[in-house]
């Protein structure tokens, strides 16, 4: 009994790489597969013949690349404006205590339970009353809104990190706040700025439901909508340059993961390992 | 954090820290920039949105409308197709909750048990957690598809049915998406877990084997009492998120075949911008999030109570 554990636990571990990673392998294969292989009746997962043409194909369709630097340019914008509104606010939420913590971290916790239906009708009407409603600037504010609880959260764990004694000691030398901001905290918590900011971009990349309720024109949809008016024709789906365009909206977003995966692992599950 | 938490208070006499000599007008000019969008775009619709479930607002450019009283509320007690996408819904969440909680346990467990092939399996389990939502239902639907789907031809290949409509099916489309919901969730949760697995003494394990428990027996009297803190937490936010996600059902099927995967938060949609019924879809929207918390708050009282007692005994 003892001696099958191993192998049992290593088939089991073989189970789950083939549950994570296939679909992801059989998307890549087809973005690369001819149509006549994509249509035939036989499935092989590796390409017979490996066709580059589905991402020419895919990039050469007109809303694709327009949709793509919509996304980037809303991705962009709502990253810069969440970690430029959230850095000194979160400094803030970690150097008080008392009640305006309490309620800082009360309210980063129901937004994790913001019931997003409830809200996506009155937020939708109000951007319509602005005149933001199927624009990429009402979009950008709302992914910005929607991102901050989260970047606070990550940030003020980056501050509390910075001992406040290197304050202090700054303070005594005749510095003043801004001075000992400047030099003492920015730097130090330049890591975790960048960290955040790319939490955020991928938040605001990989965005659906805001995007497919707020945007109405064709030529302000961000690459998920795109994507999915691809699908949505009648008639054929051309499989190939879907899958195509599929990978290069899912690579921004694997990049940075894979960058950020032992800040994600480490510094972020420890709160959540606290309680 | 808890660098600032153990500091000891400052002797008295002694400069006061930097902290206490934030005047509370700093803090307020800090903190503004991030609560006037909090306000005006996330705590001010919510505001509204419980207004408008009590009044008969309708999509339109130049809205006229009403106090409707509780008039959306009797309406929705006799809609039939609404508390049918409450029950698919409740069968997605808990089904992809639960599903999500064993098979990250499962993972979680055997990357704590020193195995190779670990950082690939990390990489792996959090590459379905960074895509776009639509990326994965457009590559689940080439998975489930009924016409040279690698699924079928698998099925095929080893003797079983080969020619399921996964999506299309009645009886297969709503299990289908759970799996695909599973996929998604399960990395984040295996992380969570992972993270408390390691942070229980080694000495705990060692001390049950010594008593002759075997793996079974040190799972349920050490590791899942260890990590019933965690599993409370992840499985309320799962629980949550999951029955707040949208965009994988929606891609995936749109709630078909016939309704069957038709989850609530789809239903508020289609009913709010095809119907263009405002206030009613916001009386929706409210009936949910009761739901919500009432479960919420069930679940977490029985998770409170069972630790008072484990601490009683």
């Amino acid at each position: 009994m003892r001696v099958l554990v191993r192998p049992a636990q290593y088939a089991a571990l073989a189970l789950y790489i083939l549950f994570l990673g296939f679909p992801l392998l059989w998307l890549v294969s087809a973005s690369v597969k001819s149509s006549g292989e994509l249509n035939s009746l036989t499935v092989s997962l590796l390409p017979g013949e490996w066709h580059w043409d589905n991402y020419t194909e895919a990039l050469n369709k007109q809303g694709l690349v327009r949709s793509a630097a919509n996304s980037l340019v809303v991705a962009l914008a709502s990253t810069a404006l969440s970690v430029v509104i959230a850095v000194p606010a979160a400094y803030v939420l970690a150097r008080l205590k008392g009640k305006v913590r309490a309620a800082g971290v009360g309210w980063i916790l129901v937004s994790q339970v913001f019931p997003v239906v409830l809200i996506i009708l009155p937020l939708f009407l109000i951007l319509r009353t602005l005149g933001l409603a199927d624009n990429l600037a009402g979009l950008t504010l709302v992914h910005t809104t929607y991102m901050l609880p989260f970047a606070l959260w990550m940030l003020q764990g980056y501050v509390a990190a910075i001992p406040v004694e290197l304050e202090e000691a700054g303070a005594m030398d005749g510095a003043s706040r801004l001075t000992v901001l400047r030099t003492i905290v920015f730097p130090l918590l330049a890591p975790g700025v960048v960290a955040t900011a790319m939490f955020s971009f991928v938040s605001s990349w990989n965005e659906f439901f805001f995007a497919l309720v707020l945007l109405q024109s064709p030529e302000n949809y961000t690459l998920p909508i795109t994507l999915t008016m691809f699908i949505g024709g009648e008639g054929k789906v051309a499989l190939g340059p879907l899958a195509a365009g599929a990978v290069l909206a899912a690579i921004p977003s694997i990049v940075f993961f894979g960058i950020l995966r032992k800040k994600l692992t480490g510094g972020l599950m420890a709160g959540a390992v606290k309680g | 954090m808890t660098a600032t938490l153990t500091r000891p208070a400052p002797a008295p006499g002694k400069k006061k820290p930097v902290l206490a000599r934030t005047r509370r007008r700093e803090a307020i000019a800090l903190v503004l920039p991030s609560l006037i969008p909090i306000l005006v775009l996330s705590v001010a619709p919510l505001v509204v949105g419980i207004f408008l479930a009590f009044t008969d607002a309708r999509l339109v450019r130049h809205p006229d409308y009403g106090f409707a009283g509780v008039d959306n509320f009797t309406r929705l007690a006799g809609n039939d197709l609404f508390w049918d996408s409450l029950r698919i819904g409740m069968i997605w969440t808990v089904g992809v909750t639960l599903l999500q909680l064993a098979a990250a346990m499962g993972l979680a467990l055997l990357l704590n048990s020193g195995l190779k092939l670990q950082g690939l399996t990390r990489v792996l389990a959090l590459i379905p957690w960074a895509m776009p939502p639509v990326v994965v239902a457009i590559m689940w639907q080439m998975i489930y598809s009924a016409n040279g789907g690698p699924l079928n031809a698998f099925l095929g290949g080893v003797g079983l049915p080969d020619d399921v409509n996964w999506l299309g099916d009645f009886s297969t489309a709503l299990p289908a998406v759970i799996v695909v919901g599973v996929w998604v969730g399960m990395p984040q949760t295996t992380v969570t877990l992972l993270a408390g697995l390691q942070q229980i003494p080694a000495e705990l394990h060692e001390a049950a084997s010594v008593d002759g428990a075997g793996a079974w027996r040190r799972f349920t009297a050490v590791t899942w009492p260890s990590l019933r803190p965690i599993v409370t937490s992840i499985t309320s936010l799962n629980f949550i998120w999951n029955f707040n996600s949208f965009s994988l059902v929606y891609v995936l099927t749109a709630g078909g075949p016939g309704g069957k995967t038709m989850v609530p938060v789809l239903f508020i949609y289609l009913e709010a911008f095809k119907n263009r019924e405002i206030g009613y879809a916001a009386a929706m929207g409210l009936v949910l999030v009761v739901v919500v918390v009432l479960i919420l708050a069930v679940y977490l009282r029985s998770q409170f109570r069972d630790d008072r007692a484990a601490k009683g005994r």
